[in-house]
Protein backbone atom coordinates (compact mmCIF):
# COMPACT_ATOMS: atom_id res chain seq x y z
CA UNK A 1 0.00 0.00 0.00
CA UNK A 2 1.96 3.06 -1.16
CA UNK A 3 0.90 6.38 -0.03
CA UNK A 4 0.65 8.64 -3.66
CA UNK A 5 3.36 11.62 -3.40
CA UNK A 6 1.26 14.43 -3.93
CA UNK A 7 -1.44 13.10 -0.88
CA UNK A 8 0.94 15.42 1.80
CA UNK A 9 0.23 18.77 -0.43
CA UNK A 10 -3.17 18.02 -1.21
CA UNK A 11 -5.46 19.21 1.66
CA UNK A 12 -8.30 18.63 -0.10
CA UNK A 13 -7.68 14.64 0.69
CA UNK A 14 -6.91 15.23 4.24
CA UNK A 15 -8.89 14.04 7.17
CA UNK A 16 -11.24 16.35 7.67
CA UNK A 17 -10.44 17.39 11.82
CA UNK A 18 -6.98 19.88 11.37
CA UNK A 19 -4.27 18.90 13.59
CA UNK A 20 -3.79 21.27 16.72
CA UNK A 21 -1.08 23.86 16.53
CA UNK A 22 1.24 23.35 19.89
CA UNK A 23 -0.17 26.79 20.97
CA UNK A 24 -3.74 25.48 20.47
CA UNK A 25 -2.84 22.20 22.94
CA UNK A 26 -0.97 24.47 25.01
CA UNK A 27 -4.14 26.81 25.51
CA UNK A 28 -6.36 23.82 25.83
CA UNK A 29 -4.14 22.50 28.93
CA UNK A 30 -4.40 25.98 30.61
CA UNK A 31 -7.91 25.99 30.12
CA UNK A 32 -8.04 22.56 31.58
CA UNK A 33 -5.77 23.20 34.45
CA UNK A 34 -7.98 26.39 35.63
CA UNK A 35 -11.22 24.69 35.02
CA UNK A 36 -10.20 22.13 37.56
CA UNK A 37 -8.55 24.63 39.95
CA UNK A 38 -11.66 26.52 40.12
CA UNK A 39 -13.81 22.79 41.23
CA UNK A 40 -11.08 22.35 43.80
CA UNK A 41 -11.18 25.78 45.47
CA UNK A 42 -15.45 25.77 44.78
CA UNK A 43 -15.95 22.20 46.80
CA UNK A 44 -13.95 23.52 49.55
CA UNK A 45 -15.87 26.56 50.08
CA UNK A 46 -19.18 24.22 49.71
CA UNK A 47 -18.10 22.04 52.14
CA UNK A 48 -17.18 24.95 54.58
CA UNK A 49 -20.19 26.38 54.49
CA UNK A 50 -22.08 23.59 54.46
CA UNK A 51 -20.84 22.53 58.18
CA UNK A 52 -21.05 26.20 59.30
CA UNK A 53 -24.21 26.24 58.22
CA UNK A 54 -25.48 23.09 59.53
CA UNK A 55 -24.00 23.67 62.45
CA UNK A 56 -25.55 27.42 63.03
CA UNK A 57 -28.79 25.95 62.02
CA UNK A 58 -28.46 23.24 64.62
CA UNK A 59 -27.78 25.73 67.18
CA UNK A 60 -30.77 27.95 66.20
CA UNK A 61 -33.17 25.53 66.35
CA UNK A 62 -32.03 23.67 69.40
CA UNK A 63 -31.08 20.30 67.94
CA UNK A 64 -27.08 21.49 68.71
CA UNK A 65 -26.91 23.02 72.42
CA UNK A 66 -25.00 26.38 71.93
CA UNK A 67 -23.97 25.85 75.56
CA UNK A 68 -22.04 22.91 75.17
CA UNK A 69 -20.95 23.23 71.71
CA UNK A 70 -21.03 26.79 70.86
CA UNK A 71 -22.64 28.29 67.62
CA UNK A 72 -20.67 30.16 64.84
CA UNK A 73 -22.42 33.13 65.24
CA UNK A 74 -21.21 32.88 68.75
CA UNK A 75 -18.02 32.47 68.10
CA UNK A 76 -17.72 35.19 65.45
CA UNK A 77 -19.13 37.94 68.06
CA UNK A 78 -16.66 36.50 70.66
CA UNK A 79 -13.83 36.79 68.12
CA UNK A 80 -15.20 40.18 67.65
CA UNK A 81 -15.80 41.51 71.15
CA UNK A 82 -12.32 40.28 72.07
CA UNK A 83 -10.68 42.40 69.11
CA UNK A 84 -12.59 45.70 70.17
CA UNK A 85 -13.13 45.72 73.68
CA UNK A 86 -9.93 43.45 75.11
CA UNK A 87 -10.15 40.32 76.69
CA UNK A 88 -10.50 39.93 80.88
CA UNK A 89 -6.82 39.83 80.98
CA UNK A 90 -5.78 42.48 78.33
CA UNK A 91 -5.81 43.19 74.49
CA UNK A 92 -5.96 40.03 72.24
CA UNK A 93 -3.10 41.43 70.47
CA UNK A 94 -1.11 41.18 73.64
CA UNK A 95 -2.24 37.52 74.11
CA UNK A 96 -1.47 36.53 71.01
CA UNK A 97 1.55 37.91 71.47
CA UNK A 98 3.09 36.35 74.21
CA UNK A 99 1.84 32.84 73.41
CA UNK A 100 3.38 33.44 70.08
CA UNK A 101 6.61 34.29 71.77
CA UNK A 102 6.87 31.43 73.36
CA UNK A 103 5.90 29.37 70.68
CA UNK A 104 8.62 30.57 68.33
CA UNK A 105 11.53 30.73 70.92
CA UNK A 106 10.63 27.09 72.21
CA UNK A 107 10.43 25.94 68.90
CA UNK A 108 14.05 27.78 67.88
CA UNK A 109 15.35 26.97 70.91
CA UNK A 110 14.29 23.04 70.41
CA UNK A 111 15.29 22.94 66.44
CA UNK A 112 18.39 23.91 66.99
CA UNK A 113 19.32 21.87 70.04
CA UNK A 114 17.92 18.96 67.86
CA UNK A 115 19.38 19.67 65.52
CA UNK A 116 22.80 19.64 66.91
CA UNK A 117 22.21 16.90 68.64
CA UNK A 118 21.29 15.18 66.20
CA UNK A 119 24.01 15.46 63.66
CA UNK A 120 26.37 15.13 66.85
CA UNK A 121 25.30 11.65 67.82
CA UNK A 122 25.05 10.60 63.69
CA UNK A 123 28.30 11.70 63.17
CA UNK A 124 29.96 9.78 66.82
CA UNK A 125 28.90 5.80 66.94
CA UNK A 126 30.40 5.86 70.58
CA UNK A 127 27.98 9.03 71.60
CA UNK A 128 25.14 7.51 69.72
CA UNK A 129 25.44 4.00 71.43
CA UNK A 130 25.98 5.45 74.85
CA UNK A 131 22.91 8.61 74.96
CA UNK A 132 20.68 6.65 72.55
CA UNK A 133 18.98 4.26 75.56
CA UNK A 134 18.56 7.81 77.51
CA UNK A 135 17.00 9.06 74.60
CA UNK A 136 14.49 6.20 73.90
CA UNK A 137 12.99 6.84 77.79
CA UNK A 138 13.36 10.76 77.70
CA UNK A 139 11.24 10.04 74.21
CA UNK A 140 8.84 7.53 76.15
CA UNK A 141 8.01 9.99 78.95
CA UNK A 142 4.70 12.47 78.56
CA UNK A 143 6.49 14.98 77.76
CA UNK A 144 3.23 17.72 78.91
CA UNK A 145 4.07 16.38 82.61
CA UNK A 146 6.81 17.91 82.54
CA UNK A 147 4.78 21.36 82.27
CA UNK A 148 3.73 21.03 86.07
CA UNK A 149 7.74 21.05 87.02
CA UNK A 150 8.79 23.43 85.18
CA UNK A 151 5.92 25.50 86.46
CA UNK A 152 7.53 25.22 90.07
CA UNK A 153 11.04 25.35 88.88
CA UNK A 154 10.54 28.45 86.58
CA UNK A 155 7.28 30.07 87.82
CA UNK A 156 4.26 31.21 86.36
CA UNK A 157 6.32 33.94 83.78
CA UNK A 158 7.38 33.04 80.06
CA UNK A 159 10.13 30.94 80.51
CA UNK A 160 8.57 27.67 81.88
CA UNK A 161 5.85 27.98 79.09
CA UNK A 162 9.55 28.51 76.93
CA UNK A 163 11.10 25.30 78.08
CA UNK A 164 7.77 22.97 77.94
CA UNK A 165 7.60 24.15 73.79
CA UNK A 166 11.52 23.14 73.94
CA UNK A 167 10.83 19.83 75.10
CA UNK A 168 8.57 19.23 73.32
CA UNK A 169 10.28 20.11 69.74
CA UNK A 170 12.97 18.90 70.63
CA UNK A 171 13.04 15.39 70.76
CA UNK A 172 11.32 15.26 66.94
CA UNK A 173 14.01 17.67 65.42
CA UNK A 174 16.40 15.67 67.23
CA UNK A 175 15.19 11.77 65.95
CA UNK A 176 14.35 13.34 62.24
CA UNK A 177 18.01 14.88 62.34
CA UNK A 178 19.84 12.21 63.58
CA UNK A 179 18.00 9.20 61.36
CA UNK A 180 19.10 11.81 58.19
CA UNK A 181 22.47 11.86 59.41
CA UNK A 182 22.72 8.29 59.33
CA UNK A 183 20.91 7.83 55.98
CA UNK A 184 23.36 10.14 54.34
CA UNK A 185 24.89 8.39 51.31
CA UNK A 186 28.16 6.29 51.85
CA UNK A 187 29.79 6.93 48.21
CA UNK A 188 28.48 10.37 49.24
CA UNK A 189 30.86 11.08 52.02
CA UNK A 190 33.33 8.70 50.59
CA UNK A 191 33.13 10.86 47.35
CA UNK A 192 33.95 13.84 49.20
CA UNK A 193 36.83 12.19 51.82
CA UNK A 194 38.63 11.56 48.09
CA UNK A 195 38.15 14.70 46.94
CA UNK A 196 39.56 16.41 50.29
CA UNK A 197 37.08 17.09 52.20
CA UNK A 198 37.88 17.52 55.81
CA UNK A 199 35.39 15.66 59.15
CA UNK A 200 33.81 19.39 59.48
CA UNK A 201 33.57 20.02 55.36
CA UNK A 202 31.89 16.92 55.59
CA UNK A 203 29.26 17.60 58.06
CA UNK A 204 28.54 20.89 56.69
CA UNK A 205 28.75 20.15 52.82
CA UNK A 206 27.50 16.72 52.76
CA UNK A 207 25.96 15.56 56.00
CA UNK A 208 23.31 18.09 56.83
CA UNK A 209 22.42 18.70 53.54
CA UNK A 210 21.79 15.23 53.08
CA UNK A 211 19.95 15.30 55.92
CA UNK A 212 17.74 19.00 55.29
CA UNK A 213 14.73 17.23 53.56
CA UNK A 214 14.55 15.00 57.59
CA UNK A 215 14.94 17.74 59.19
CA UNK A 216 12.58 20.06 56.95
CA UNK A 217 9.97 17.57 57.94
CA UNK A 218 10.26 17.35 61.22
CA UNK A 219 9.97 21.39 61.61
CA UNK A 220 6.76 21.06 60.26
CA UNK A 221 5.51 18.76 62.68
CA UNK A 222 7.02 20.37 65.39
CA UNK A 223 5.87 23.78 65.09
CA UNK A 224 2.47 22.75 66.23
CA UNK A 225 3.82 21.29 69.14
CA UNK A 226 5.58 24.18 70.33
CA UNK A 227 2.56 25.79 70.05
CA UNK A 228 0.86 22.78 72.04
CA UNK A 229 3.90 23.12 74.57
CA UNK A 230 3.41 26.84 75.23
CA UNK A 231 -0.51 26.80 75.31
CA UNK A 232 -0.61 24.09 77.77
CA UNK A 233 2.01 25.76 80.09
CA UNK A 234 -0.46 28.48 80.00
CA UNK A 235 -3.03 26.37 80.95
CA UNK A 236 -1.01 24.77 83.57
CA UNK A 237 -1.03 28.69 84.64
CA UNK A 238 0.19 31.91 83.83
CA UNK A 239 -0.74 35.70 83.62
CA UNK A 240 -1.19 36.03 80.13
CA UNK A 241 -1.69 33.91 77.12
CA UNK A 242 -4.32 32.26 74.71
CA UNK A 243 -4.09 29.31 76.90
CA UNK A 244 -5.05 31.28 79.58
CA UNK A 245 -7.85 32.62 77.89
CA UNK A 246 -8.98 28.88 76.78
CA UNK A 247 -8.47 28.50 80.66
CA UNK A 248 -11.25 31.62 81.84
CA UNK A 249 -13.49 30.78 79.26
CA UNK A 250 -13.83 26.63 80.12
CA UNK A 251 -14.09 28.02 84.13
CA UNK A 252 -16.80 30.44 83.13
CA UNK A 253 -18.60 27.87 81.24
CA UNK A 254 -17.85 29.90 77.76
CA UNK A 255 -18.29 26.94 74.91
CA UNK A 256 -17.56 30.00 72.60
CA UNK A 257 -14.56 31.62 73.89
CA UNK A 258 -12.80 28.00 73.98
CA UNK A 259 -13.50 27.77 70.28
CA UNK A 260 -12.65 31.17 69.45
CA UNK A 261 -9.24 30.98 71.26
CA UNK A 262 -8.80 28.02 69.15
CA UNK A 263 -9.30 29.25 66.16
CA UNK A 264 -6.80 31.89 66.69
CA UNK A 265 -4.10 29.09 67.51
CA UNK A 266 -5.22 27.46 64.18
CA UNK A 267 -4.56 30.89 62.27
CA UNK A 268 -1.36 31.14 64.09
CA UNK A 269 -0.07 27.73 63.42
CA UNK A 270 -1.14 27.73 59.67
CA UNK A 271 0.95 31.17 59.21
CA UNK A 272 3.44 29.56 60.42
CA UNK A 273 3.62 26.47 58.66
CA UNK A 274 3.49 28.62 55.65
CA UNK A 275 6.04 30.22 56.22
CA UNK A 276 8.14 27.42 56.79
CA UNK A 277 7.28 25.96 53.90
CA UNK A 278 8.60 29.41 52.31
CA UNK A 279 12.08 28.43 53.51
CA UNK A 280 11.81 24.77 52.59
CA UNK A 281 11.39 25.98 49.01
CA UNK A 282 14.58 28.06 49.38
CA UNK A 283 16.78 25.53 50.91
CA UNK A 284 15.64 22.16 49.14
CA UNK A 285 14.85 24.49 45.20
CA UNK A 286 17.50 21.24 44.03
CA UNK A 287 14.79 18.50 44.35
CA UNK A 288 13.40 17.08 41.54
CA UNK A 289 9.87 17.36 40.74
CA UNK A 290 7.50 14.42 41.56
CA UNK A 291 6.75 12.59 38.52
CA UNK A 292 2.90 13.11 39.46
CA UNK A 293 3.61 16.85 39.41
CA UNK A 294 5.34 17.38 36.23
CA UNK A 295 3.38 18.48 33.45
CA UNK B 1 43.22 2.57 8.05
CA UNK B 2 45.01 0.02 10.30
CA UNK B 3 46.08 1.63 13.86
CA UNK B 4 49.50 0.70 13.73
CA UNK B 5 50.11 3.36 11.02
CA UNK B 6 48.44 6.09 12.78
CA UNK B 7 51.60 6.75 15.49
CA UNK B 8 54.44 5.36 16.63
CA UNK B 9 53.58 3.35 19.98
CA UNK B 10 53.69 5.12 23.07
CA UNK B 11 57.10 4.42 25.05
CA UNK B 12 57.02 2.02 27.27
CA UNK B 13 56.68 4.32 31.09
CA UNK B 14 59.10 2.41 32.97
CA UNK B 15 59.76 4.01 35.87
CA UNK B 16 62.86 5.93 35.74
CA UNK B 17 65.57 5.37 38.11
CA UNK B 18 64.76 6.58 41.48
CA UNK B 19 60.83 6.42 40.86
CA UNK B 20 58.76 4.17 42.90
CA UNK B 21 55.72 2.85 41.32
CA UNK B 22 52.70 4.41 41.51
CA UNK B 23 50.97 2.06 43.32
CA UNK B 24 52.42 -1.30 44.89
CA UNK B 25 49.89 -4.12 46.88
CA UNK B 26 52.01 -6.79 48.28
CA UNK B 27 51.01 -9.44 49.79
CA UNK B 28 47.63 -8.05 51.03
CA UNK B 29 44.95 -10.04 52.50
CA UNK B 30 41.38 -8.02 53.13
CA UNK B 31 38.85 -10.44 55.60
CA UNK B 32 35.12 -8.92 56.52
CA UNK B 33 33.25 -9.56 59.66
CA UNK B 34 30.01 -10.98 57.92
CA UNK B 35 26.67 -9.67 59.51
CA UNK B 36 26.63 -13.51 61.35
CA UNK B 37 30.05 -12.69 62.98
CA UNK B 38 31.87 -15.11 60.77
CA UNK B 39 35.14 -14.57 58.90
CA UNK B 40 35.24 -13.79 55.25
CA UNK B 41 38.02 -13.46 52.96
CA UNK B 42 37.74 -10.90 50.00
CA UNK B 43 41.07 -10.86 48.88
CA UNK B 44 44.30 -13.16 49.80
CA UNK B 45 47.80 -12.68 48.55
CA UNK B 46 46.98 -10.16 46.33
CA UNK B 47 49.98 -8.53 44.59
CA UNK B 48 49.72 -5.77 42.33
CA UNK B 49 51.75 -2.89 40.58
CA UNK B 50 50.79 -0.02 38.79
CA UNK B 51 53.85 1.92 37.45
CA UNK B 52 53.61 5.48 36.94
CA UNK B 53 51.63 6.69 33.82
CA UNK B 54 50.61 3.31 33.12
CA UNK B 55 46.80 2.28 32.24
CA UNK B 56 45.95 -1.12 34.27
CA UNK B 57 42.36 -2.97 33.97
CA UNK B 58 40.67 -5.25 36.56
CA UNK B 59 38.69 -7.65 35.28
CA UNK B 60 37.00 -10.34 37.71
CA UNK B 61 33.66 -12.03 38.34
CA UNK B 62 31.32 -9.96 40.25
CA UNK B 63 31.63 -10.40 43.71
CA UNK B 64 35.39 -11.47 43.66
CA UNK B 65 37.19 -8.39 45.13
CA UNK B 66 37.44 -5.56 42.73
CA UNK B 67 35.64 -2.40 44.78
CA UNK B 68 37.62 -3.83 47.98
CA UNK B 69 41.09 -3.45 46.06
CA UNK B 70 40.40 -0.14 45.34
CA UNK B 71 39.30 1.06 48.42
CA UNK B 72 42.30 -0.48 49.70
CA UNK B 73 44.43 2.28 47.68
CA UNK B 74 42.23 4.96 48.61
CA UNK B 75 43.06 4.79 52.14
CA UNK B 76 39.17 4.35 52.95
CA UNK B 77 39.96 0.56 54.12
CA UNK B 78 42.98 -1.17 55.87
CA UNK B 79 44.10 -4.59 55.08
CA UNK B 80 44.14 -6.93 57.26
CA UNK B 81 47.41 -7.84 56.34
CA UNK B 82 50.22 -6.95 53.79
CA UNK B 83 50.99 -3.59 52.65
CA UNK B 84 49.42 -1.25 50.32
CA UNK B 85 52.10 1.79 48.97
CA UNK B 86 51.04 4.90 46.90
CA UNK B 87 54.03 6.53 45.27
CA UNK B 88 56.61 4.73 47.47
CA UNK B 89 54.73 5.68 50.90
CA UNK B 90 52.83 3.38 52.85
CA UNK B 91 48.72 4.02 52.75
CA UNK B 92 47.49 6.07 55.91
CA UNK B 93 44.03 7.58 55.45
CA UNK B 94 42.88 9.17 52.28
CA UNK B 95 45.95 10.04 49.99
CA UNK B 96 45.74 13.56 48.29
CA UNK B 97 47.34 12.44 44.86
CA UNK B 98 44.34 9.87 44.56
CA UNK B 99 41.04 10.55 42.39
CA UNK B 100 38.02 7.94 42.11
CA UNK B 101 35.52 7.50 40.00
CA UNK B 102 32.49 5.14 41.97
CA UNK B 103 30.46 2.60 40.81
CA UNK B 104 27.20 4.33 41.80
CA UNK B 105 26.74 7.65 41.43
CA UNK B 106 27.99 10.10 43.80
CA UNK B 107 27.37 13.31 42.63
CA UNK B 108 25.66 16.01 45.47
CA UNK B 109 22.42 16.07 44.51
CA UNK B 110 21.82 19.34 45.83
CA UNK B 111 24.81 20.90 44.01
CA UNK B 112 24.60 22.10 40.24
CA UNK B 113 27.33 20.92 38.17
CA UNK B 114 29.27 24.10 38.68
CA UNK B 115 29.42 23.74 42.40
CA UNK B 116 30.02 19.73 42.12
CA UNK B 117 32.96 20.09 39.87
CA UNK B 118 34.45 22.94 42.09
CA UNK B 119 33.99 20.58 45.15
CA UNK B 120 37.42 19.48 45.10
CA UNK B 121 39.62 22.55 44.74
CA UNK B 122 37.37 24.26 47.83
CA UNK B 123 37.84 21.33 49.42
CA UNK B 124 41.46 21.38 49.34
CA UNK B 125 41.35 25.41 49.86
CA UNK B 126 41.52 27.23 46.38
CA UNK B 127 39.70 30.56 46.88
CA UNK B 128 36.01 30.39 45.50
CA UNK B 129 37.39 32.23 42.45
CA UNK B 130 40.16 30.35 41.10
CA UNK B 131 37.71 27.14 41.32
CA UNK B 132 35.26 28.25 39.79
CA UNK B 133 37.36 29.49 36.48
CA UNK B 134 39.15 26.09 37.01
CA UNK B 135 35.49 24.21 37.06
CA UNK B 136 34.33 25.83 34.13
CA UNK B 137 37.24 24.89 32.20
CA UNK B 138 36.66 21.50 33.23
CA UNK B 139 33.39 21.49 32.43
CA UNK B 140 34.20 22.73 28.81
CA UNK B 141 36.22 20.33 28.22
CA UNK B 142 33.79 17.71 29.43
CA UNK B 143 31.05 19.67 26.80
CA UNK B 144 28.69 20.33 29.59
CA UNK B 145 29.21 24.37 29.00
CA UNK B 146 25.55 24.84 28.47
CA UNK B 147 24.42 22.95 31.54
CA UNK B 148 26.77 23.95 34.42
CA UNK B 149 23.50 25.51 36.65
CA UNK B 150 21.63 22.46 36.23
CA UNK B 151 21.50 20.31 39.05
CA UNK B 152 22.62 16.37 38.76
CA UNK B 153 18.99 15.13 38.49
CA UNK B 154 18.32 17.42 35.11
CA UNK B 155 20.86 15.67 33.40
CA UNK B 156 21.11 11.89 31.65
CA UNK B 157 23.12 8.93 32.98
CA UNK B 158 26.13 9.86 30.17
CA UNK B 159 26.11 13.98 31.56
CA UNK B 160 25.99 12.54 35.30
CA UNK B 161 29.23 10.36 34.29
CA UNK B 162 31.11 13.62 32.78
CA UNK B 163 30.56 15.69 35.87
CA UNK B 164 31.64 12.85 37.59
CA UNK B 165 34.78 12.96 35.19
CA UNK B 166 35.44 16.17 35.79
CA UNK B 167 35.13 16.43 39.31
CA UNK B 168 37.74 14.11 39.36
CA UNK B 169 39.95 15.17 36.87
CA UNK B 170 39.74 18.73 38.29
CA UNK B 171 42.15 17.68 41.26
CA UNK B 172 44.60 16.64 39.04
CA UNK B 173 45.46 13.20 40.32
CA UNK B 174 48.15 11.51 39.77
CA UNK B 175 46.90 8.02 40.33
CA UNK B 176 42.94 7.57 39.18
CA UNK B 177 40.94 4.90 40.06
CA UNK B 178 37.53 4.10 38.69
CA UNK B 179 35.08 1.20 40.05
CA UNK B 180 33.26 0.39 36.39
CA UNK B 181 32.50 3.98 35.53
CA UNK B 182 30.58 3.50 32.27
CA UNK B 183 28.92 0.07 33.10
CA UNK B 184 25.76 1.71 33.32
CA UNK B 185 25.83 3.22 29.93
CA UNK B 186 24.39 2.60 27.22
CA UNK B 187 26.73 1.19 24.22
CA UNK B 188 27.40 4.10 21.93
CA UNK B 189 27.72 6.41 25.08
CA UNK B 190 29.82 4.44 26.66
CA UNK B 191 32.55 4.09 23.67
CA UNK B 192 32.32 7.89 23.45
CA UNK B 193 33.35 8.26 26.96
CA UNK B 194 36.16 5.66 26.87
CA UNK B 195 37.79 8.30 24.30
CA UNK B 196 36.77 11.00 26.41
CA UNK B 197 38.85 9.31 29.00
CA UNK B 198 41.88 8.57 27.04
CA UNK B 199 42.02 12.14 26.06
CA UNK B 200 42.08 13.50 29.49
CA UNK B 201 44.58 10.82 30.88
CA UNK B 202 47.05 11.03 28.23
CA UNK B 203 47.24 14.44 28.88
CA UNK B 204 48.05 13.93 32.71
CA UNK B 205 50.45 11.00 32.99
CA UNK B 206 48.27 10.06 36.08
CA UNK B 207 48.85 6.21 36.66
CA UNK B 208 44.83 4.79 36.53
CA UNK B 209 43.25 1.45 37.95
CA UNK B 210 39.91 0.72 35.87
CA UNK B 211 37.61 -1.96 37.12
CA UNK B 212 35.47 -3.63 34.41
CA UNK B 213 33.46 -6.74 34.02
CA UNK B 214 33.97 -5.69 30.44
CA UNK B 215 36.66 -7.52 28.95
CA UNK B 216 36.48 -5.72 25.37
CA UNK B 217 36.47 -2.65 27.07
CA UNK B 218 39.31 -4.11 29.76
CA UNK B 219 41.72 -4.90 26.41
CA UNK B 220 41.28 -1.93 24.25
CA UNK B 221 41.86 0.86 27.05
CA UNK B 222 44.78 -0.92 28.62
CA UNK B 223 48.65 -1.45 28.95
CA UNK B 224 48.16 -4.14 31.16
CA UNK B 225 45.14 -6.15 32.15
CA UNK B 226 45.07 -8.28 35.85
CA UNK B 227 42.29 -11.21 36.03
CA UNK B 228 41.33 -12.09 39.38
CA UNK B 229 40.34 -15.53 40.27
CA UNK B 230 36.96 -15.76 41.88
CA UNK B 231 36.40 -14.55 45.16
CA UNK B 232 38.57 -14.69 47.42
CA UNK B 233 40.26 -12.97 44.75
CA UNK B 234 44.23 -13.26 44.11
CA UNK B 235 46.01 -12.55 40.54
CA UNK B 236 45.41 -15.07 38.49
CA UNK B 237 47.36 -13.61 35.57
CA UNK B 238 48.61 -10.61 33.58
CA UNK B 239 48.73 -9.45 30.30
CA UNK B 240 50.22 -6.78 28.91
CA UNK B 241 48.44 -4.73 26.25
CA UNK B 242 50.62 -3.83 23.59
CA UNK B 243 48.57 -2.24 21.30
CA UNK B 244 49.48 1.08 19.69
CA UNK B 245 48.13 4.19 21.04
CA UNK B 246 46.35 6.60 20.44
CA UNK B 247 43.68 4.33 20.81
CA UNK B 248 40.04 4.74 18.72
CA UNK B 249 37.60 2.64 20.17
CA UNK B 250 34.99 3.21 17.12
CA UNK B 251 37.83 0.97 15.19
CA UNK B 252 40.16 -0.63 17.73
CA UNK B 253 37.29 -4.08 17.99
CA UNK B 254 38.31 -5.00 14.44
CA UNK B 255 41.54 -4.57 14.51
CA UNK B 256 43.20 -8.53 14.17
CA UNK B 257 45.66 -8.28 17.11
CA UNK B 258 43.03 -6.44 19.81
CA UNK B 259 40.39 -9.65 18.83
CA UNK B 260 43.38 -12.25 19.95
CA UNK B 261 43.88 -10.92 22.90
CA UNK B 262 40.50 -10.82 24.02
CA UNK B 263 40.03 -14.32 22.98
CA UNK B 264 42.87 -15.45 24.95
CA UNK B 265 41.94 -13.55 27.66
CA UNK B 266 38.57 -14.64 27.99
CA UNK B 267 39.17 -18.40 27.90
CA UNK B 268 41.32 -17.42 31.07
CA UNK B 269 38.33 -15.97 32.66
CA UNK B 270 35.92 -17.93 31.69
CA UNK B 271 36.77 -20.78 33.96
CA UNK B 272 36.27 -18.12 37.08
CA UNK B 273 33.58 -16.69 36.05
CA UNK B 274 32.11 -20.47 36.03
CA UNK B 275 33.46 -20.96 39.03
CA UNK B 276 31.88 -17.28 40.74
CA UNK B 277 28.97 -18.61 39.21
CA UNK B 278 28.57 -22.55 40.10
CA UNK B 279 29.02 -20.72 43.77
CA UNK B 280 26.70 -18.52 44.12
CA UNK B 281 24.24 -20.99 42.62
CA UNK B 282 25.43 -23.47 45.13
CA UNK B 283 25.46 -21.21 47.91
CA UNK B 284 21.83 -19.84 46.65
CA UNK B 285 22.76 -16.17 46.99
N1 LIG C 1 31.78 -3.92 54.17
C1 LIG C 1 31.71 -5.24 53.87
N2 LIG C 1 31.34 -6.13 54.82
C2 LIG C 1 31.28 -7.44 54.55
N3 LIG C 1 31.55 -7.97 53.35
C3 LIG C 1 31.92 -7.15 52.35
C4 LIG C 1 32.00 -5.73 52.55
N4 LIG C 1 32.38 -5.16 51.39
C5 LIG C 1 32.50 -6.17 50.49
N5 LIG C 1 32.24 -7.36 51.07
C6 LIG C 1 32.31 -8.66 50.42
O1 LIG C 1 33.54 -8.77 49.76
C7 LIG C 1 33.36 -9.41 48.50
C8 LIG C 1 33.94 -8.55 47.41
O2 LIG C 1 33.19 -7.38 47.27
P1 LIG C 1 33.51 -6.28 46.18
O3 LIG C 1 32.55 -5.17 46.35
O4 LIG C 1 34.95 -5.94 46.25
O5 LIG C 1 33.20 -7.07 44.83
P2 LIG C 1 33.38 -6.60 43.34
O6 LIG C 1 34.42 -7.45 42.73
O7 LIG C 1 33.58 -5.13 43.27
O8 LIG C 1 31.98 -6.98 42.69
P3 LIG C 1 31.14 -6.23 41.53
O9 LIG C 1 31.82 -6.54 40.24
O10 LIG C 1 29.81 -6.88 41.60
O11 LIG C 1 31.12 -4.78 41.86
C9 LIG C 1 31.87 -9.67 48.32
O12 LIG C 1 31.65 -11.04 48.57
C10 LIG C 1 31.23 -8.84 49.39
O13 LIG C 1 30.12 -9.52 49.92
MG1 LIG D 1 32.37 -3.47 42.68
Amino acid sequence: MSMPAHAVSAPSTAAPRAIPTEAEIEAKARARIKARRTLVISLRIAILVAVLGIWEIGAETGFIDPFFFASPSGIADQIWIWMTEGTSQGPLWTQILVTLEETVLGFIIGAVGGVVCGILLGRNKLLADVFSIYIKIANSIPRVVLGSIFIIALGLGMPSKVALAVVMVFFVVFANAFQGVREADRAMIANAQILGASPFQITTTVIIPSAMSWILASLHVSFGFALVGAVVGEFLGAKQGVGLLIATAQGAFNANGVFAAMIILAVLALVMEFLITLVENRLVKWRPVPFNEQN
Amino acid sequence: MSLHTLEVARPPLSPAAGFSPAIELENVTRRFLTPDGKSMTALRDFTMTVDRGEFACVVGPTGCGKSTTLNLVTGLARPSAGEVRVMGGPVSGIHEDVGFVFQADALFPWRSVLDNVAAGPIYRGLSKARAYEKARDWIARVGLSRFEKHYPHQLSGGMRKRVALAQTFINEPKILLMDEPFSALDVQTRTLMQNELLDLWSGSGASVVFVTHDLEEAVALADKVYVLTAGPATVKSVYRIDLPRPRVMEEIRYDSAFVEQCRVIWDDLRQEVQIGQQRTLDTGH
